[in-house]
């Protein structure tokens, strides 16, 4: 029997987090934990040649691939941008070794969570593991057991699990949708199933059903009425958790969105499932462009721009058609890949400063050039110049609701403007002017960093031609 | 017993469980006490067990005894213990303080019930009769749950509150005819590892401050949010 991939993308992972859990040594630790996210890559990389078949639990399509293969790439790379940081850590006794253990551990169970999420066939498998991939984290955002690191990873459980609990509910209403045309039992949890019968759902007990799942999920993705947890998340954790939150764990709880989304524009009698989208995407990316000006913390920062980001998504995929989805898909991969590049500068820059505090840094093109020229081409790829990706998807969000809603887009615009000013403004005084704190040698690895922004360079100059023909593609899948 | 008109008993017996959890959740909105709190909390799943048993009785589906044990077992009578101990060894069995006023949260409970039945009863009409009293109930119960977790300042009164608004999911779940076993058992089992989780947190939050007052915790963030 030929051996499944999609199994040995869950199950690596899974023995990984066993072994390391036992594992004494740190370095022996990080170059596990980089071999299995890197064997974890591979196997979803064949998944490209090699489509296992459809079962009541996993499902591999077009969409979810994207998902899956962004998913490896980046816990690939964020898992050899820790082994630098937590050398740091080790050294400056900010982590014990067996702090880092458990680190290494959860990091494994939290691919394994996501990575099943992504591939769930099962309306409540997904669920479970949304909830299994937010649980590790809470608990690695509470590492450091600072009183900030313990609010943090408090008020992440509270929201996360209230936010769950109303997704479970959500998903109990699509149940309910459900069996009276599907029939009872698990069938009726199978997504598969679930798509090819929703036209004959009762329309109004899935509007309601996704009305819970917008606010479910959208707490995971961070829209902002229900943001609350993010920022503090991200500033309290350890950066590479800051890394896979915002270029992962945000995606998988947006991809549950797009699931549910695709289930109700396949209903006809059913509310569009697009304006919720939009309201809430419009105001996350305003609300949180004013908030950028007020950031004294530079993770704080990144992660307002975060919520900015998941805000143009969920707007780009709430405005829906060919074009919109495909800006929705390519906007998300690049804040993927530019986010997290971010942050694993970020990362090394706190620690080199020995603070977050922006008032505290400056000058890093001087005291520190690659770190600094390195953030510096971060920022100017999310805030959207040219000639990076995110420029391209931008547009591309701005240019497709132009020609359908000139009013959105104007706002759209609005928005995108005040974060490029808020960045541009923070960036100007950690990169350059006159050199503040402390200005030591620091043991870095750049090879993530600049992988990333390459990547995200490329992007906008040239896209392969069959990445845009598989991203037409799944544009179409999401109607 | 299948001689007095079978459905109809059973069904008043499933909305009178149901309509029970609901007014146990009425009974946290005006507990003073920490220790009463958790008092309530483990009448409320006993309640939501008999409430799963019958659910299982009736329809004919012997694995949901399981989710009635788990609730009985985990969530009746070894959480409420546990965090018992935790409220003693903490020295917390005094009042608890409630933002607002009892007054005001019962009227605001009410409202929600009202709310709930208002939304869900229209939509669910073509639903068989007992999932659509569950599901209206069950969405009481999780709101009641948001409302005592909204009001309370003391995290383990939060946890409290939340652990109130999952017993309201489990209502909904089990409600739902043949909803897959997968789901109850995660259910069960998620509460089981967030218990831990919170149990973790407990007791470092213990390790740095004085309190466990969520209040304590914002202040020392120092305004940076």
């Amino acid at each position: 029997m030929m051996p499944d991939p999609v199994s040995a993308i869950l199950l690596t992972p899974l023995f990984a987090a066993a072994i390391l859990a036992i594992l004494p040594g740190y370095r022996i630790g990080a170059v596990l934990n980089v071999l299995a996210c890197l064997a974890a890559l591979l196997f979803a990389l064949t998944l490209l040649w090699m489509r296992p078949v459809t079962g009541s639990y996993l499902l591999v399509d077009d969409l979810n691939i994207v998902f899956v293969l962004l998913n490896c790439f980046v816990g690939l790379t964020t898992s050899a941008f820790s082994a630098s940081y937590i050398g740091h850590e080790i050294h400056s006794g900010r982590l014990t070794r067996t702090n880092i253990r458990f680190y290494h551990a959860m990091y494994q169970v939290m691919m394994f969570g996501m990575n099943l999420a992504l591939l769930a066939n099962n309306i409540g498998l997904m669920w479970v593991a949304v909830e299994l991939a937010t649980l590790t984290t809470v608990v690695m955002v509470g590492l450091y057991r600072t009183a900030e690191a313990l609010e943090a990873a408090w008020k992440y459980f509270i929201l996360g699990s209230v936010g769950i609990a109303l997704a479970l509910f959500g998903t109990i209403l699509v149940y309910l949708a459900a069996r009276p045309v599907v029939g009872e039992g698990l069938d009726a949890m199978v997504w598969t199933y679930l798509l090819r019968s929703a036209p004959q759902f009762d329309p109004s007990l899935l509007n309601i059903a996704f009305v819970f799942l917008l606010l479910g999920y959208g707490t995971k993705v961070g829209l902002a009425p229900l943001h609350a947890w993010l920022p503090d998340a991200h500033a309290e954790g350890p950066t590479p958790i800051s890394a896979v939150l915002s270029g992962l764990l945000l995606n998988v709880a947006l991809y549950a969105l797009l699931r549910f989304k695709v289930l109700l524009a396949a209903n006809p009698h059913a509310i569009a499932p697009g304006r919720l989208m939009i309201a809430l995407g419009l105001l996350s990316l305003i609300f949180a462009a004013f908030m950028l000006y007020r950031r004294r913390d530079i993770k704080r920062l990144f992660a307002y721009s975060s919520i900015e980001h998941m805000g143009i998504i969920v707007f780009a995929f709430g405005m829906g058609g060919p074009l919109g989805n495909f800006a929705g898909l390519l906007q998300m991969t690049m804040h993927s890949l530019t986010k997290s590049a971010i942050f694993f500068s970020v990362g090394h820059v706190a620690q080199v400063k020995g603070t977050q505090k922006i008032a505290e840094m400056g000058g890093l093109t001087e005291s520190h050039p690659i770190l600094g020229w390195g953030l510096v081409a971060g920022v100017a790829a999310i805030v959207g110049l040219p000639p990076f990706g995110v420029f391209t998807s931008e547009f591309l969000v701005v240019s497709s609701t132009f020609a359908r809603e000139p009013v959105l887009a104007l706002l759209l615009v609005f928005g995108l403007l005040l974060a490029f000013g808020a960045l541009l403004l923070r960036l100007g005084s950690i990169a350059f002017g006159p050199v503040k704190g402390p200005v030591g040698r620091l043991h870095a690895s750049y090879v993530p960093m600049f992988a990333h922004l390459s990547l995200v360079l490329l992007a906008g100059i040239w896209l392969p031609p069959p990445l845009v023909a598989w991203f037409q593609n799944v544009a179409g899948l999401l109607r | 017993m299948p001689f007095i008109s079978p459905h109809g008993l059973s069904f008043d017996i499933a909305h009178s469980l149901a309509g029970l959890l609901v007014l146990v959740s009425f009974m946290m909105l005006y507990q003073v006490r920490l220790l009463a709190l958790l008092h309530v909390l483990a009448l409320h799943a006993f309640v939501l067990a008999l409430s799963v048993a019958w659910q299982a009785h009736i329809q004919d589906a012997p694995h949901l005894y399981i989710t009635a044990a788990i609730a009985l077992l985990f969530k009746a009578l070894l959480i409420p213990w546990a965090l018992r101990r935790m409220v003693f060894q903490m020295g917390l069995h005094r009042e608890i303080e409630t933002v607002g006023g009892i007054g005001l949260t019962m009227l605001a409970g009410i409202a929600l019930v009202a709310l709930s039945l208002e939304v869900m009863l229209p939509v669910t009409a073509n639903a068989d009769p007992v999932a659509r009293e569950d599901i209206a109930l069950a969405l009481s119960v999780v709101l009641i749950g948001l409302l005592v977790m909204v009001t309370r300042r003391n995290a383990i009164s939060q946890v409290v509150g939340f652990m109130s608004l999952e017993n309201g999911i489990n209502l909904a779940a089990t409600g739902a005819r043949g909803m897959p076993l997968v789901v109850e058992i995660s259910v069960a089992f998620s509460i089981l590892i967030a218990f831990i989780v919170v149990g973790i947190f407990l007791f470092r939050i213990r390790e740095r401050f004085d309190t466990v007052d969520v209040a304590a915790l914002d202040q020392s963030r120092g305004g940076e949010a």
